[in-house]
Parts: structure tokens; C-alpha cells; sequence
């Protein structure tokens, strides 16, 4: 082929392939174009202070599942928080076959479908206890959010460069203590970042919740009864014929968006904060 | 074996350096044990959802598998229409986004490695990956069904609005986002000599790519697909709030349908008799062990990837 034949060639498909990377943009600007649009004209006080309504009357708020994502976040977090960090530091500091098994273990946990997940609350907490409860579904989001903590602890620990161990070490200081005062604080910055972004996670979860955590139209804080999360609401409601409850959705979906991206944007912050091995 | 073991203080005989031997047996025994559950849970889990469905498996056996008709008040529960449309949905929609998330991959991974365009269509399709799977549902009520719905009326046939086709395009965007970020990290991966030694030889940048990066990140863009698939058959929510929740056996690509996820989310709430929720639970260990296998074949190509 002619100089000219492939310059054009190589132009033409960087073109189409600029072309098809920028398509992607469009969905992302729909959503968030449509979700604005119906959601903010449902937002008021009102919106988040007050009950839901029964079906057919107007107004109502999102209180209820408001606080229910964030008892089912609190509950997900303190399982999966301190049960990750030791998974994260066991795998960062031990090399053998049987931390290689759980690495592979720890990506088919972050594979497995989030509906089985919810089976699994269902079967782990639900039947024995009795009942649909909050607690089921932290249990099944703390399952969702533990890989990811993990993951974050384990990458992060293993960039803190050996010589702050050897410095500690060489100062007397015991295992316990190196790992404690020295490599934890060190890392702590990716430790959070991995935290946050399991929330984030997590918080926009529905199908773990669907059978444990359940839903409940009216406010409750107790973990062993029934609660209702903001993901929940969008689903039931959306799927409602009342238009005044799709109305109410759009504004459930909004504050939700809202909150999943300043969670994510948190991880960026923290994240940029990492070690850095020249200063 | 532990790689701080050896470095442990050489205090011995003071009480100091005893306490804090101690101290570093309870540290690393609560390592170990944090390990050791962890692997006990992911058995345990194995285990729950294997003996929830005992009741099912010694019920139909294989015909479980192989059976067509899912009628929950004949008792009759046969899984091949969820198979079916769980096929359809991850296929179609991993057709739609291939073209778009591997042009993403070569944008961000080629073309533009740093700078303004790369952070914003990194940042951007980083929310796209984080928008909630319910979101896309409703959006896709409010927006895809209408659309799909006329042009169904113009081509003919029963305009339902819901269904596979509509499933798949919401699925398509959902998994761009994730077959595009692994794809770039592969082909981050190809040796920068390599890339050189083309351009000195003065090829184009398409030249390059087709040459020297596809085939060498061939199998890693493959484990990338993979791994896509692997979320595309189990997402659920926005699947069961698009594809019409029919349990017969789907027609064309317009027919509402059900995936396996899918109807587990539909129907595991009002399941009242034993043999229906363990037939649902039945179908949840097939999608458990099928993404333990898809993962775990992806993982292990992409991680012999990160060897070489």
C-alpha cells in the first residue's frame, strides 16, 4: 500500500475510534440530564423529613429509607471494615499457598452475582433468625463490600517501601508494633480510600436487599426488624403505576447519585494522598 | 514464611522483649485467623446455597436443567427459558458494547495515554461504572422503553416496550465501562520497546496497533471480555425492571423474557412453597458456580499477563 493509503488509513480509525470513545459520553450525560430534571422538582424539606404516603396521596418524604442505607452502611462497615483490614494485612504480609488460594478467592467473592449474595443473607441470617432484618442485609452488603477493602489494604501495604520496616526494626520495635505504629499509619490513605469505595459500593446495592433487609414504610432504626433503603424505594416505586411515586423515585435516585459520586469523589481525594516513596 | 518473623527484636532476655513476643504471637495468630475464616466463609457460603437447593436437585435431577416449561403452581420447574434468555441478554449486550468499550481501551490506553481528554473520559466513564444498577432500570423505563416500544409498532410486532432487546441495550452501557478499564490496563502492558521498535520502522499508530499491541494483549482483551460477560449474566436489577418478566421460552430478540437473575428477584419473596424457594435457590448455585468459573479463568489469564 502507498504512504499516503496508510496515512489515511491511520487517520480514518483514529478518527472512528475517537468517534465511538466519545459515544460513550451520551448515556452518562442522559442519565444524569434525566435524573436531575425529574429529581430535583421532587426535592424540598419535606422530602426528607416527612414519611412516604400511602399509595394514591400526594407529597411524602424518604425519611425511612434515607436512614435505612445508613443503618445497613453502618452495620456493612463494621463487619467488613476491621474483618478486611486483617484479611488485607494477613495477604500483604504472608506468601504462601494458602494466601494465594485466597487471593483467588477474595476475586470469585467480588464476582459472585449480587442476587446470590442476597440468597446467601437469606440462608446465613434471615431463616435462622426468623425474619427480614436489617441486619440480614448489612450482612449481605458486608459480604459485597469486604473484597474490595481487601483488595485496597493488601495493594496498599505492599507499596510501603521494606525500609521503614527495617528502620522500625532496627529500633527495637516488635513485629506488633512496626505493623502497627509504622506500616499502618503509613498506608492509612489507601486503607480509607478502599473503605470509602466499598460504600459507595454498597450504598446503591438493591438486589442483596431484596429478600433481607426487605423494605418497611415506616421508620425503624432497630437492625433486627425490617428496613427500607433508598435503592429499594427507586425499585418498588418505579415499578408503581402512581405517578406521583415515580416522581418520588426521580428525587430517591437523585440523592442517591448524589451520594455515591461525593463517595467516590472522597476516594480520589484520599486516594492522591498515598505514600510516596521520594520526598 | 513470614516475611517479619526473622526481624523480630533480639531483646530476649529483658521483660520487655518477652512481652513483646507475646505480643506479636496474638498479632499474627489473629492474621492467620482472619485468613482462615475468611476462607471458611466462602465454604460455608458454598455449602448454604448447595444444601438450600438439595430439596430441588433430588426432586428433578437433571430434568431441572433440561426442562422447558416454569410453572411455580403445577410445580414444574424446568430452567432452560432462564438459561435462554440469560444467553440472549449477555450476548447481545457484549456484542453492542465490544466496538465502544475496546475503542475506550485504545483511547485512553494509545491514543491518549495523559492529558485533558484521557482524565476526562477516564473521570467520566469511572461514573458511568458507578451510576446504582437501579438507576439504569428506571432509566430505561422512563426513556428506552417508549423509544423501543415505536419502534416495535413500526416494524410490527407486539409492542411491549419491554424485553430482551431493551435489557441488552441498558446491559451494553452497564459493562462498557468494566471490559474497558481491564482492556486498558492489558494494553498499558505491552512493553514500551515494542511499541518503539514499530514506530522506527515507521509505522502508523493503526499500524502499531494492529501488529504489536492486539496481538500481543490478544488473550488479556479476551479475559477482559470474560470477565464483562461474567457481569453482564448476573446483574439483576436493571434486567428485572426491563425485560418483561415472561417465563416462557422467548420468541425473538422483542419477547419479554426472563434471565436466571431475574427471576430469582421476581419471584423469591413470594415463593410460599419449599420446593419453589429451593428451585430458585437451585438456580442461584448454577449462577454462583458459573461466575466462580468465569472469574476464575479470567483472573488467571489477566494475572499471567501481569507476569509476563
Amino acid at each position: 500500500m502507498s504512504i499516503k493509503g496508510r496515512i489515511l488509513k491511520d487517520k480514518l480509525l483514529r478518527i472512528l475510534v475517537m468517534f465511538l470513545s466519545l459515544f460513550t459520553l451520551f448515556p452518562l450525560f442522559f442519565i444524569l440530564f434525566t435524573t436531575m430534571k425529574n429529581g430535583i422538582s421532587a426535592i424540598n424539606l419535606e422530602f426528607f423529613t416527612n414519611l412516604p404516603k400511602p399509595a394514591g396521596e400526594e407529597g411524602g418524604g424518604i425519611l425511612n429509607s434515607i436512614l435505612g442505607t445508613l443503618l445497613l452502611i453502618v452495620i456493612a462497615f463494621l463487619i467488613a471494615a476491621p474483618f478486611g483490614i486483617v484479611v488485607g494485612i494477613f495477604l500483604a504480609e504472608v506468601q504462601n499457598k494458602f494466601t494465594k488460594v485466597l487471593k483467588i478467592l477474595v476475586n470469585v467473592l467480588q464476582g459472585v452475582p449480587s442476587i446470590v449474595i442476597g440468597i446467601i443473607g437469606y440462608l446465613l441470617v434471615v431463616k435462622p433468625m426468623g425474619g427480614f432484618s436489617a441486619l440480614s442485609g448489612g450482612v449481605a452488603l458486608a459480604l459485597m463490600m469486604l473484597p474490595v477493602v481487601i483488595k485496597n489494604t493488601e495493594e496498599t501495604l505492599k507499596l510501603v517501601p521494606l525500609h521503614l520496616k527495617e528502620a522500625s526494626f532496627s529500633l527495637g520495635a516488635n513485629y506488633t508494633r512496626t505493623m502497627l505504629k509504622v506500616i499502618l499509619p503509613s498506608a492509612i490513605n489507601g486503607v480509607i480510600s478502599g473503605i470509602v469505595l466499598g460504600i459507595s459500593r454498597i450504598s446503591g446495592e438493591t438486589a442483596p436487599l431484596l429478600f433481607t433487609a426487605f423494605g418497611n414504610p415506616f421508620l425503624n432504626i432497630n437492625p433486627l426488624k425490617p428496613v427500607d433503603a433508598l435503592p429499594l424505594l427507586i425499585f418498588n416505586y418505579a415499578m408503581s403505576p402512581y405517578e406521583d411515586w415515580h416522581r418520588i423515585a426521580w428525587g430517591a435516585s437523585f440523592v442517591l447519585i448524589v451520594m455515591v459520586f461525593f463517595l467516590n469523589l472522597i476516594t480520589k481525594l484520599v486516594e492522591g494522598k498515598r505514600w510516596k516513596t521520594s520526598y | 514464611m513470614e516475611s517479619g518473623g526473622e526481624g523480630s527484636p533480639p531483646l530476649l532476655h529483658s521483660r520487655e522483649g518477652m512481652k513483646g513476643m507475646k505480643q506479636d504471637k496474638v498479632f499474627k495468630t489473629i492474621l492467620w485467623l482472619g485468613g482462615i475464616f475468611f476462607f471458611l466463609l466462602l465454604v460455608l457460603m458454598f455449602i448454604l446455597i448447595f444444601k438450600g437447593s438439595l430439596l430441588s436437585i433430588n426432586t428433578f435431577g437433571w430434568k431441572f436443567v433440561t426442562g422447558k416449561v416454569w410453572d411455580p403452581v403445577s410445580e414444574k420447574f424446568g430452567l432452560l427459558p432462564f438459561v435462554l434468555g440469560t444467553i440472549l441478554t449477555s450476548f447481545i449486550s457484549l456484542f453492542i458494547s465490544l466496538p465502544f468499550s475496546l475503542s475506550l481501551a485504545l483511547f485512553l490506553g494509545v491514543y491518549y495515554k495523559e492529558g485533558f481528554l484521557n482524565k476526562f473520559l477516564g473521570t467520566t466513564t469511572d461514573l458511568l461504572a458507578g451510576i446504582p444498577s437501579v438507576i439504569y432500570g428506571f432509566w430505561g423505563l422512563y426513556f428506552l422503553v417508549p423509544l423501543i416500544r415505536k419502534l416495535e409498532m413500526k416494524i410490527g410486532v407486539p409492542p411491549y416496550g419491554v424485553g430482551i432487546l431493551t435489557a441488552s441495550l441498558v446491559l451494553a452501557i452497564m459493562i462498557t465501562p468494566f471490559i474497558s478499564s481491564i482492556s486498558k490496563e492489558v494494553i498499558k502492558m505491552v512493553p514500551q520497546d515494542l511499541i518503539e521498535a514499530g514506530f522506527s520502522l515507521g509505522a502508523t499508530t493503526w499500524e502499531v496497533i494492529k501488529k504489536i499491541i492486539l496481538p500481543y494483549c490478544c488473550s488479556g482483551i479476551f479475559a477482559g471480555i470474560l470477565l464483562g460477560f461474567g457481569r453482564a449474566f448476573g446483574e439483576t436489577m436493571a434486567v428485572t425492571m426491563l425485560i418483561g418478566n415472561s417465563n416462557f421460552m422467548p420468541k425473538s430478540i422483542f419477547s419479554p423474557a426472563n434471565t436466571m437473575a431475574s427471576v430469582i428477584a421476581n419471584e423469591f419473596t413470594e415463593a410460599t412453597r419449599d420446593v419453589h424457594l429451593s428451585a430458585l435457590i437451585q438456580i442461584g448455585l448454577w449462577l454462583f458456580i458459573l461466575s466462580v468459573v468465569v472469574n476464575l479463568i479470567g483472573s488467571f489469564i489477566v494475572r499471567r499477563f501481569e507476569v509476563k
